[in-house]
């Protein structure tokens, strides 16, 4: 069983082609990193994914990508959303409490009753590693935690719709080594109940939370195997040269 | 000799502070004027009372309770209209031909004479829908007339709020309208408040759009229904200063007064509103 | 359920959407029902051309020359005044004026631009009127002249913010450039940034004359609104606005003179119309 099963995925902006025929599949439970120098397609890989790439009016693709087995051009991109979280690169707090910013997409998915949301809020607060620092001020604004608080609130917010997936798109870039090390705890915790995809621009990173690496680079998948084969016996020279810090 | 171009930059700039002190005393003189001559005419009872003797005595009660009535019913018209074709143009268009005609349109609109949109009201409302010349179409013309203004602001008001807003919004399931509703238009209220109360001002302040759609010369009773002509403070002040003879001063500069103090009055809250909300923007 | 509601308002919004169009295209259309009736009385070219505006003489004469002079007299009065010193102004608050200084200015301009044309009007009437007749020692002082100084004032505030903004809108390399190259401030301002803002500045004079010629309440009261053809500045006029302003209330709906009325109206739609649209080119020409 795969989770993603994606095969022959082209992508443009416009005349720019950002993906160059992509073929992988996402196994479950497991944390896929995916490296590569900017620009090399991994972050228009990722919101592939979730479907965020429709909202640029200049986005064509063909291809197939099946989230278990469906065509998610085929089901219901709301589903699919809550099925497939994100975590941006930088921590994006709405513009509402500590309580809504993570009650918010069961909200809108329709929950309503209070007791449902208040238990639903402390579990993923609770998973995200944040519970204890704010359980006494859910009703302030988000925007006054801290940025490696604020991360793992949306890590948070993201838990509390009960996806499968979730994806993580350099989610501490912005952040100091101590916030990184939590978020990096949370994810090899959470792998155990989801399908991490982390795209990071930190080698260091995939080879400390990765169980599987890919590498990508000017839109095409270059290699893909076992974190400790990519960071040791690398098949392609490319890959070798990336993780060894000689472009990118 | 060569010129100097230190010297040149000297003149050049002279001129042009010069040419700022052109707009902005006469502005300043304008507002002093009306201010000095004006505010001893203002007191209890020429703003609670009835004209008499054909406008030449009495107040302008009447005339400020049409405005407010014309206002409000224009912008009962145009703020949701405008709100929805601004969240169109802001969250629902493409970079197609059809975006292009409906932002031309909106410049046109803008830009259609004043007294035009007398005469569409006239045709429209007045004949042809048979309202007469009643609040309600006078309110109906103004509201298309200040929609621009509205769409305008609106929709700068909505583009302002961050795109990364709307992903998180999204990628959390969120519907589209959802997002809309509970992320966008919350953050955009300032803004869309600021366009309202600009629309509301120029409302308040046109009088050629009125002239034929529901300006009554001298009507000294309160409307009862939106079918009823009204007077306004425009339009009474045209008809003080220039169609009926001997009216006292006082009474002329009490009236511009009055206008222009609602009108700059809307304006100096919505500046307020707009750099309140820029100081204390969350992101 | 949900999805139902959110289908309906997202149809409500398209219709919303383009209602700007649907508005311009009922605003002519209306025009046009009650206004090409004239042409059964009198050919275009005779309504256009024609030198005797009489319209409740038997028969009525019909000619619009008069007016189309008197709006044009007017507004080139009003664009000598207008341009210079709102483009001179703008360049003062884009690049002379201290910060502080230009924040005042620029809410001085919105003052100006809120200003109702009626209280503009009445305040030329009791101020410039009575001064343009004692200087040139005229009968009275409603003329051309008092009408397009006013009407300056109108055009200015649309001058000043959208060239304004085509100053402020040109990358800061083409200022810095120039600058590094030793050109005084003034220099770079004059052979540099004018030159790279100048389809903003156009379009900013173009819509600054838009809002005289459709500019309706202030004339009507301080033109002196005699409908012959102007010989001289110092003449009062009368424009196509101030005549749909002035009749339209005494016109009997469906005659003559009500179509005459309509008639000017379009001829006002398309001017203006013509005005904005060549304005939004120039104005999307630079991005």
């Amino acid at each position: 069983m795969v989770t993603f099963d994606i095969k022959k995925l082209n992508v443009w902006f416009d005349s720019t082609q950002a993906l160059k025929s992509v073929t992988m599949q996402i196994l479950p439970n497991e944390i896929l990193s995916i490296i590569g120098p900017s620009n090399s397609g991994k972050t228009t890989f990722l919101r592939m994914l979730n479907r965020l790439n429709d909202l640029n009016t200049r986005f064509k693709m063909n291809g197939d990508v099946l989230f278990d087995g469906q065509d998610i051009r085929k089901v219901d991109v709301e589903l699919l959303r809550r099925k497939v979280g994100m975590v941006f690169a930088l921590p994006l707090p709405l513009p509402l409490s500590i309580f809504d910013n993570v009650a918010y997409g069961m909200k809108m998915a329709g929950v309503n009753n209070r007791k449902r949301l208040a238990q639903v809020v402390e579990n993923a607060l609770k998973q995200a590693y944040l519970w204890e620092e704010v359980k006494d001020r859910m009703g302030e604004s988000a925007f006054k935690l801290s940025g490696g608080q604020q991360q793992r609130l949306c890590i948070a917010r993201t838990l509390a719709v009960e996806p499968e997936v979730i994806l993580f798109d350099e989610p501490c870039s912005g952040l100091d080594p101590i916030s990184t090390a939590k978020i990096e705890d949370a994810m090899v915790k959470l792998k155990e109940k989801y399908t991490i995809v982390l795209v990071t621009n930190n080698v260091k990173q995939a080879a400390r939370v990765g169980d599987r690496t890919a590498f990508f680079l000017n839109g095409e998948l270059i290699e893909l195997d076992k974190t400790e084969k990519i960071f040791t016996v690398p098949q392609d020279n490319r890959t070798d040269g990336y993780i060894r810090g000689k472009f990118g | 000799m060569k010129r100097n171009p230190h010297r040149t930059q000297n003149i050049a700039f002279f001129f042009l502070l010069l040419a700022t002190l052109l707009i902005v005393v006469p502005v300043g003189l304008i507002v002093v004027i009306i201010i000095q001559k004006g505010f001893p005419a203002i007191n209890w009872q020429f703003l609670s009372d009835m004209p008499r003797q054909g406008m030449r005595a009495g107040g302008i009660f009447p005339a400020i309770v049409g405005t407010i009535y014309l206002v409000a019913g224009a912008i009962i018209f145009a703020l949701p209209i405008g709100l929805l074709a601004a969240i169109y143009l802001s969250e629902y268009s493409r970079d197609n031909p059809l975006n292009r005609i409906i932002k031309l349109a909106i410049v046109n609109l803008a830009g259609v004479p004043s007294v035009v949109y007398g005469l569409f009201g006239l045709a429209l409302f007045v004949i042809f829908f048979k309202f007469g010349a009643s609040i309600l179409s006078g309110s109906l013309t103004l509201g298309i007339m200040i929609l621009p203004i509205v769409i305008t602001t609106s929709r700068e008001a909505l583009e302002s709020v961050p795109q990364s807003f709307r992903e998180v919004s999204l990628s959390l399931g969120a519907s589209k309208w959802q997002t809309i509703r509970h992320i966008v238009l919350p953050n955009a209220i300032p803004g869309i408040l600021t366009g309202t109360i600009l629309g509301l001002g120029r409302a308040a302040g046109e009088t050629a759009p009125i002239l034929f759609t529901v300006a009554a010369f001298y009507l000294p009773q309160l409307p009862k229904s939106i079918f009823d002509q009204a007077m306004a403070l425009p339009y009474h002040l045209y008809v003080i200063s220039t169609q009926v003879p001997n009216v006292d001063e006082k009474i002329r500069y009490g009236t511009a007064f009055v206008l222009l103090a609602l009108v700059l009055f809307m304006n100096l809250m919505a500046i307020i509103i707009r750099t309140k909300f820029r100081k204390k923007k969350k992101w | 359920m949900r999805k139902f509601k959110e289908f309906i308002i997202e149809k409500l919004i398209l219709v919303c959407g383009i209602a700007s169009i649907f508005f311009v295209v009922l605003i002519f259309l209306f025009l046009l029902k009650e206004g090409l009736a004239v042409f059964n009385i009198v050919g275009p070219f005779n309504f256009l051309f024609g030198k005797s505006w009489y319209p409740i003489s038997d028969p009525p004469q019909l000619g619009i020359l008069p007016l189309i002079l008197g709006s044009l007299l007017v507004t080139l009065g009003a664009a000598i005044i207008s341009i210079p010193i709102g483009v001179g102004c703008a360049i003062y608050i884009a690049e002379v004026a201290p910060l502080k200084i230009k924040e005042i200015l620029k809410a001085g301009i919105e003052l100006l631009a809120a200003i109702p044309s009626v209280v503009l009007g009445f305040i030329g009437m009791v101020t410039l009127v009575p001064i343009v007749k004692n200087v040139f020692h005229l009968p009275t002082g409603l003329t051309a002249l008092s009408g397009s100084i006013m009407l300056a004032f109108m055009a200015m505030p649309t001058i000043v913010s959208i060239a304004e903004d085509a100053l402020y809108s040109i990358p800061k390399t083409y200022k810095e450039g120039a600058l590094a190259l030793g050109a005084t401030h003034w220099q770079t301002i004059w052979r540099v940034m004018l030159p790279a803002a100048s389809s903003g500045i156009l379009a900013a004079i173009m819509l600054g004359i838009g809002r005289v010629i459709g500019e309706t309440m202030a004339v009507m009261m301080i033109t002196g609104n005699a409908a012959v053809i102007p010989n001289s500045i110092l003449a009062p006029v009368r424009t196509l606005t101030a005549t749909i302003a002035a009749e339209m209330g005494e016109a009997v709906v469906g005659s003559e003179h009500y179509f005459a009325l309509f008639a000017i109206g379009i001829v006002l739609f398309v001017i203006s119309f013509a005005i904005n649209v060549t304005a939004d080119l120039f104005l999307h020409k630079k991005q």
